[in-house]
């Protein structure tokens, strides 16, 4: 503790002079339970610092809490700190001058040197300068399994999404969903997208979300994923839940085998006290193709006139990427620290992959980074629609090829 | 104009009348069922939700669920349950309703005894205007409050629960002045009274149906606000529907539906109250307020 | 309402405002323009400025923050080539109609059995109008728990031992309209109830007395006499239903978020998809513009008439 103070004293020396507690209000959308006990951590090491953390919670994901932060920022009376997915929506906040230079800090601090993979910053990053500070990766590519299902079942634990496939009429039979699936419809499109960096391989996937090539969106290896995705589609009949982490639950207690999702749903795992690779399975990349996306969540910070203020947003900036935020934040949130350097001692078996995969540099870029929220809410409503329907396999593909032509 | 005046029915256990209370006992249930599905959950403890007809009795009670909803549940780092938005939701209300009853009580007499020019076209653009959807209006009002400098504070977000609640209250209130009878005005006019004094002495004290109907209008719809409450003011004033979406949004891995429900009743509370305390007022001030004129 | 034929409903009210222009036009009409300058500046610069302000936004390229970068009708031509976008007016339609027709006719059979000088009307009225207190956002959080297939009714049903029973019209893509339906009628019709309550308060005792002497059956008496005097009330409750319902939005959120699969989509939650969810502020002005026209295209006509008839008269 004592050694945490300090340290983060003297980053709060090289970032600014700070000169009295600043009632610094941060609005996020972290409300679930291991995401809350993450946030908490940041919230700790802030008041250690001396500063007040005035938390700005809503709950409902970004869609609810996004309109708030934007007219905040647009009617001038801004919160001092604001959680995003950074990527491309950002960009226009950045364009008209609402947001907080953080160049400076970066550079003091070495941001370039030590953020890992450094495709973080460049998301952070618009013309030259840098407007974010990243927390944390967080990786769609997992497909989460509870082993104890399986032990009852006499089966053993699936390795690789073939085999999940195959034994799932003997899970169906033994009462069971083999796949949990919310009713949101960002959670389908998520997870069509991991099985199509799965199934189609990398290149493919770069080429249509990347490069938006409406050919290869409508070729023979998008088509394997919608058959995949039709298939995915039965194995999730009777997942009647809405939220991801109330899906993460039936996996959790066993009313479902499986779920795939973001490691965001590890922190669930952790609060409902189960280990990972003991009493459930980790499968990166569905366990056909070990790659992991690097998105994550990055703190943006308003412009604001007071000097006093604009100091205490460049010290909480620096203190998010400190060594010690990094870890405890990251171990309770379930997701990866932002910089190589640090010591993961208390990661369990299920970070160690993650980390090991992106030591190889197996990365692909987020979708958030790659898509605009027009086109990401247009896959959303088109997937979603095909999950909760019987929309054959080949029409979907040729509605998810004009979205993905019309993409900018 | 407040006895009933249906056709009397003749014998106490006629066939009709079984049929007429049978009907509305039938619907009755139909109404009360989610209340007391609310009340009967938020006393049970989790185990039992599980496992038992939602319909049944706790079997054994608990009021853990309220005490969690009121002081424990979680907003974000909070942990202090809805109490913390109770206050914040009394003041945002109090000068709302006030504010809001206040000019469209005036705005409707005037609309209804000082007509003027134009008068009926501004009144027809407000009705147009309950139609539409106010997410619309979001930034714009963003805009026009931060160029007056209140954005962000208490009074920015009552201006914003005035203009709101204008077309229907002023409605209300345009309805119930014009159908006082008219030597009424005739005789304060010869007494000298002008545009205020009529108001305030003549008019004001006969009026209370209306001013309650208006009020449990406004009581409802500002206490029930979420979008309004969380855009136009800070944390440090957010209402207590922010921590009720906080927490029936928020799962910590099982959906609490017995805090859900508690949590829900509470928030519901102050509304409820009201209601049930106006009772016949309300029916006498929408009869006059509605339907007339 | 305000604006409809009164020698129906009241007799009381005479032509105040005609003859007392006259003694009292500049003056006093002052203290009168000031006192409904709040009004007139909502009309003008909330209701009028900021739907103009949407209406111009509509035709640019607006993302994530208002600007105005005008790219003419590309976001109709997108608008209309969205298929949510056909989902979200069938939808509004059928719920529109539905509601309109279910929530008019209870709340008159409701009213209609309330006048019927019942014990306990006070009771019954109380019981009726109580879910009006409460939001959308409790009431379709309510019915979600309601309709829940596993603990909801249909799992009360199977624990009785009718195990075939089937009702959860939240997860079936056919019935979810139904399923917002029966919330919304709980949550809205004790208002029309109590609307028409009033209505039929108002009706002279002489009309029941003259029908009951001419010996026309109590239900007829409803149909050809009560029902066609009582039309202010109707328009009334019409336009109060109306305006609900066109901008249902938080009911849709809370219960099914759209769900399944888009089938419960409706307009408002198009618009605030499109300016929040997809950072297309342009699209969802353009939606919105859309719902706007429809509604003024329907009570512009209303207007003129109820506001015409009265300046001739």
């Amino acid at each position: 503790m004592r050694l945490t103070a300090s340290l983060l004293g003297a980053t709060a020396l090289c970032a600014a002079t700070a000169a009295h507690a600043i009632d610094f209000e941060v609005s996020h959308w972290w409300t679930s339970g291991g995401e809350a006990n993450a946030v908490a951590k940041i919230a700790e090491a802030w008041e250690a610092t001396g500063n007040t953390w005035v938390d700005g919670a809503i709950a409902g994901s970004g869609d609810t809490a996004r309109p708030i932060m934007i007219s905040r920022i647009l009617g001038g009376d801004p919160m001092d700190a604001f959680q995003f997915n950074h990527g491309r929506q950002a960009e226009e906040m950045i364009q008209a001058g609402l947001l907080l230079d953080l160049t400076d800090v970066a550079e003091e601090q070495g941001w370039r040197d030590i953020v890992n993979p450094p495709s973080l910053l460049d998301a952070c990053t618009y013309e030259g300068r840098i407007y974010c500070a990243p927390i944390n990766i967080h990786s769609w590519q997992w497909m989460w399994l509870n082993n104890s299902v399986y032990e009852e079942l006499g089966l053993p634990v699936p390795t690789n999404w073939d085999e999940f496939v195959d034994t799932a009429d003997e899970v169906r039979a033994a009462g069971k969903v083999p796949l949990a699936m919310g009713g949101q419809s960002w959670q389908s499109q998520g997870a069509f997208s991991v099985m199509a960096v799965a199934l189609a391989g990398r290149d493919a996937w770069m080429a249509v979300y990347g490069d938006k090539n409406a050919e290869v969106a409508a070729g023979p290896e998008f088509a394997r994923v919608f058959e995949a995705a039709a298939a995915a589609r039965e194995l999730s009949r009777g997942s009647n839940v809405q939220d991801w982490n109330q899906a993460t639950n039936m996996v959790i207690t066993g009313e479902a085998a499986a779920q795939i999702m973001g490691d965001w749903a590890q922190g669930e795992f952790a609060m409902a006290g189960m280990v990972a690779g003991e009493d459930y399975t980790c499968l990166p990349g569905l366990g056909v193709n070990a790659l992991i996306s690097t998105g994550g969540d990055a703190f943006y910070f308003p412009r604001q006139d007071d000097p006093e203020v604009t100091a205490a947003q460049k010290q909480f900036a620096a203190m998010l990427l400190s060594p010690e935020v990094q870890v405890s934040f990251n171990l309770a949130k379930g997701s990866l620290p932002v910089r190589g350097d640090v010591d993961l001692a208390a990661a369990n078996d299920c970070m160690r992959k993650g980390l090991e995969i992106l030591a190889q540099g197996n990365t692909i870029p987020d979708g958030n980074m790659l898509l605009t929220p027009d086109t990401t809410q247009q896959l959303n409503d088109l997937i979603s629609e095909f999950w909760a329907t019987d929309m054959s396999a080949a029409d979907a593909q040729a509605r998810f090829a004009e979205i993905i032509a019309s993409a900018d | 104009m407040d006895g009933p005046r249906g056709p009397r029915p003749r014998r106490i256990l006629s066939r009709g009348n079984i049929m007429l209370y049978g009907t509305l006992i039938v619907v009755a249930i139909y109404y009360l069922l989610p209340l007391w599905v609310m009340v009967m959950t938020s006393l049970k403890g989790m185990p039992e939700i599980r496992m038992g007809n939602i319909f049944a009795p706790p079997v054994e009670i608990t009021f853990e669920p309220w005490v969690k909803a009121w002081a424990e549940a979680c907003t974000g780092l909070n942990c202090d349950g809805l109490s913390r938005g109770f206050w914040n939701s009394v003041r945002i209300l109090v000068p709302s309703v006030a504010l809001s009853i206040a000019v469209a009580s005036v705005s409707g007499y005037a609309l209804s005894m000082w007509r003027f020019r134009g008068s009926e076209t501004f009144f027809a653009i407000l009705l147009i205007g309950a139609f539409i959807p106010y997410q619309v209006m979001l930034y714009p009002i963003v805009i026009l409050l931060r160029e007056i400098g209140l954005y962000g504070s208490l009074w920015g977000l009552v201006i914003v629960h005035t203009i709101f609640g204008m077309p229907i209250n002023t409605l209300l209130f345009r309805n119930w002045f014009a159908a006082i009878p008219e030597e009424l005005f005739k005789a304060a006019r010869v007494d000298g009274a002008g545009f205020w004094g009529i108001f305030l002495r003549v008019l004001v004290p006969m009026s209370l149906p209306i001013f309650t109907v208006s009020a449990i209008i406004q009581v409802t719809g500002i206490w029930n606000d979420f979008l309004f409450g969380v855009v136009y003011t800070t944390p440090a004033n957010y209402p207590m529907t922010v921590q009720l979406n906080n927490i029936v949004n928020s799962v910590q891995g099982v959906k609490e539906y017995n805090v859900n429900m508690a949590a829900t009743l509470l928030t519901g509370l102050v509304p409820l109250i009201v209601y049930f305390a106006s009772g016949k007022l309300f029916v006498r001030g929408i009869a006059a307020g509605a339907v007339k004129g | 309402m305000a604006v409809t034929d009164q020698a129906a409903a009241s007799p009381v009210r005479g032509a105040s405002a005609a003859p007392l222009r006259r003694p009292m036009r500049l003056f006093r009409n002052l203290s009168a323009k000031i006192a409904t300058l709040p009004m007139i500046l909502t009309a003008t610069v909330i209701f009028v400025g900021c739907t103009g302000w949407t209406v111009v936004h509509s035709f640019t390229s607006s993302r994530l923050l208002p600007r105005l970068d005008f790219v003419g009708l590309d976001q109709y031509d997108r608008l209309w080539s969205t298929p949510k976008w056909y989902v979200a007016i069938q939808n509004l339609a059928v719920f529109g109609v539905l509601s309109l027709i279910f929530s008019l006719v209870i709340g008159f059979v409701l009213a209609a059995l309330l006048d019927r000088k019942v014990r306990g009307e006070d009771v019954f009225r109380t019981i009726f109008l109580y879910p009006f207190a409460l939001s959308f956002v409790v009431t379709g959080l309510v019915w979600q728990w309601l309709l829940n297939p596993e603990l909801g009714i249909q799992g009360v049903v199977r624990d009785l031992g009718w195990t075939s029973f089937t009702f959860d019209p939240l997860y079936n893509r056919d019935l979810v309209i139904y399923g917002l339906l029966i919330a919304a009628l709980w949550q809205g019709t004790g208002l029309v109830m109590c609307i028409m309550l009033a209505g039929l308060r108002s009706v002279d005792d002489e009309i029941w007395k003259a029908a009951r002497v001419d010996g026309i059956p109590t239900w007829k008496t409803y149909t050809h006499v009560i029902i066609p005097m009582m039309r202010p009330v109707f328009v009334t409750a019409l336009v109060l239903i109306a305006s609900g319902i066109v901008k249902v939005y938080d009911l849709v959120v809370a219960m099914t978020q759209g769900g399944p699969g888009g089938a419960s989509e409706v307009p408002a939650k198009y618009v605030m998809d499109a300016m929040f969810g997809a950072q297309n502020l342009g699209q969802g002005f353009a939606a919105s513009t859309m719902m706007l026209l429809s509604v003024v295209i329907i009570l512009i006509p209303w207007a003129y008439l109820e506001f015409g008839g009265r300046r001739r008269g």
